[in-house]
């Protein structure tokens, strides 16, 4: 880590080392990025798109999340085309499952919800699919509600890479993609699951829930996660 | 400055919205004073009339709800969408997952209400359901959006009172329900 090099972001100048990702440079320089499938502690994907930037030189946008940062790149976090990718990206969100807010566990306790109204989405202008989706209520603690999974695989990460388990996976291609549990078998039939319940900690929206918890009332921790691979790793 | 036309419509909602539309209790008294209310499911006018802000509860469900808000559209000035079924479908469009028919079936047959039920002939006395349940925007222009199931009474207040004084609300600053 001794070479270190200089980067701008958004026209500031500030330091970065190798392998580091933009993400990582744009947090430790205080520039704030919209992210939803990213998570301290686990691997990064880039599933999710909202952390797009641009970089000087190249046409397409780059996921902070997954990008590693080069010498002198030019980097830009905010400028209007960035807005609107990311209120669009939002908007898609909704329009490709059954987010009924109103009747949900999450409602008011949501990361797509509070991300929606930073970006300033009033009203979704795709037309909705309102595909057939389902609940998985065969758990005896939890529930998996497909209407409202966006797909970022948070609970796939934490489950194979934390918890050790690859209790969950994805399969299917496209807005047809789903997350199963082992070989797509109920949840409750799982072999693998340990009931640890950190992909319910983790699932930024209200998919993954405890049966226990009431309506509009779902307290979620991901940071617990972030927190537990942290001392793993810092135990003498 | 002369009073503003106002009118509240109801269309595939529960009425929700209008309920919280009420409960902006005594303020009523600041609403009169700059507007009319020339439409509503309280003031007793057969047609729509030509209204300078127009508040939409609920979706789109039938044929009637389309024919209502394409009219209601050519005769207002700002249309706002009020509430999640106006907004997104919300509770209305729940069916959408479901085909029209098995729809039918179990409101005017298999529910254990219903005694010989059958499902009723369209255009006698009850209008065609759509097949796709839409938010308002999908049908036509929409210019605010209000959300909230129902969006609370002082949210609907500070919404209209904004337009009513012609300036544009800022629904941010508001804890959704
Ligand atoms: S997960 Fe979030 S956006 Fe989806 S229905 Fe629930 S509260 Fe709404
Ligand atoms: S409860 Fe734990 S073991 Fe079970 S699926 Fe979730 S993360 Fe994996
Ligand atoms: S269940 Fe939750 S954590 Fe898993 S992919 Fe869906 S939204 Fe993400
Ligand atoms: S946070 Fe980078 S793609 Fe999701």
């Amino acid at each position: 880590m001794s070479t270190k090099y200089s980067v701008t972001i958004d026209g500031k100048t500030v330091e970065a080392g190798p392998k580091q990702t933009i993400l990582d440079v744009c947090k430790t320089a205080g520039v704030d990025i919209m992210t939803l499938c990213y998570l301290e502690g686990v691997s990064n994907v880039g599933a999710c798109r909202l952390c797009l930037v641009e970089v000087e030189g190249t046409q397409k946008l780059l996921p902070a999340c997954t990008t590693t940062v080069a010498p002198n790149q030019k980097i830009q976090t905010n400028t209007d085309k960035l807005k609107q990718y990311r209120k669009m990206t939002l908007e898609l969100f909704f329009s490709e499952r059954n987010h009924i807010c109103s009747v949900c566990v999450a409602n008011n306790n949501c990361q797509l919800q509070n991300l929606a109204r930073e970006a300033g989405v009033d009203h979704i202008r795709f037309p909705y699919i309102f595909p057939e989706a389902h609940t998985d209520a065969s758990h005896k603690e939890f529930m998996m509600d497909h209407n409202r999974c966006i797909l970022c695989t948070r609970c796939v990460r934490v489950c194979d890479e934390v918890e050790g388990a690859h209790t969950w996976d994805v399969m299917g291609r496209g807005y047809q993609s789903r997350i199963i549990s082992d070989f797509d078998q109920p949840w409750g039939d799982s072999s693998t699951c340990t009931s640890c319940g950190k992909c319910v900690e983790v699932c930024p929206v209200g998919a993954l829930w405890p049966k226990d918890a009431m309506l509009g009332h779902l307290k979620k921790s991901p940071e617990m996660v972030t927190e537990l691979v942290h001392k793993r790793k810092h135990r003498s | 400055m002369s009073k503003k036309k106002v009118a509240t419509i109801w269309l595939a909602g529960c009425s929700g919205c209008h309920m919280s539309l009420l409960d902006i209790d005594e303020r009523i008294f600041d609403v009169a004073k700059l507007a009319d209310i020339v439409k509503s499911p309280v003031v007793d006018t057969k047609e729509f009339p030509d209204c300078d802000i127009a508040l939409i509860e609920g979706a789109i469900a039938s044929e009637e709800h389309l024919e209502d808000i394409k009219h209601i559209r050519a005769h207002t000035k700002i249309l706002v969408s009020m509430g999640d079924c106006a907004v997104t479908g919300n509770v209305s469009a729940l069916r959408n997952m479901i085909p029209l028919n098995d729809v039918l079936l179990r409101a005017y047959v298999e529910a254990p209400s219903n005694v010989d039920g059958k499902i009723p002939e369209a255009g006698k006395g009850v209008s065609r359901l759509l097949p796709r349940v839409m938010p308002l925007h999908e049908a036509v222009k929409i210019d605010f959006f209000i959300p909230g199931c129902p969006p609370s009474a002082d949210l609907l207040f500070y919404c209209l009172f904004e337009l009513l004084n012609d300036r544009i609300p800022v629904v941010e600053k508001f804890k959704l329900g």
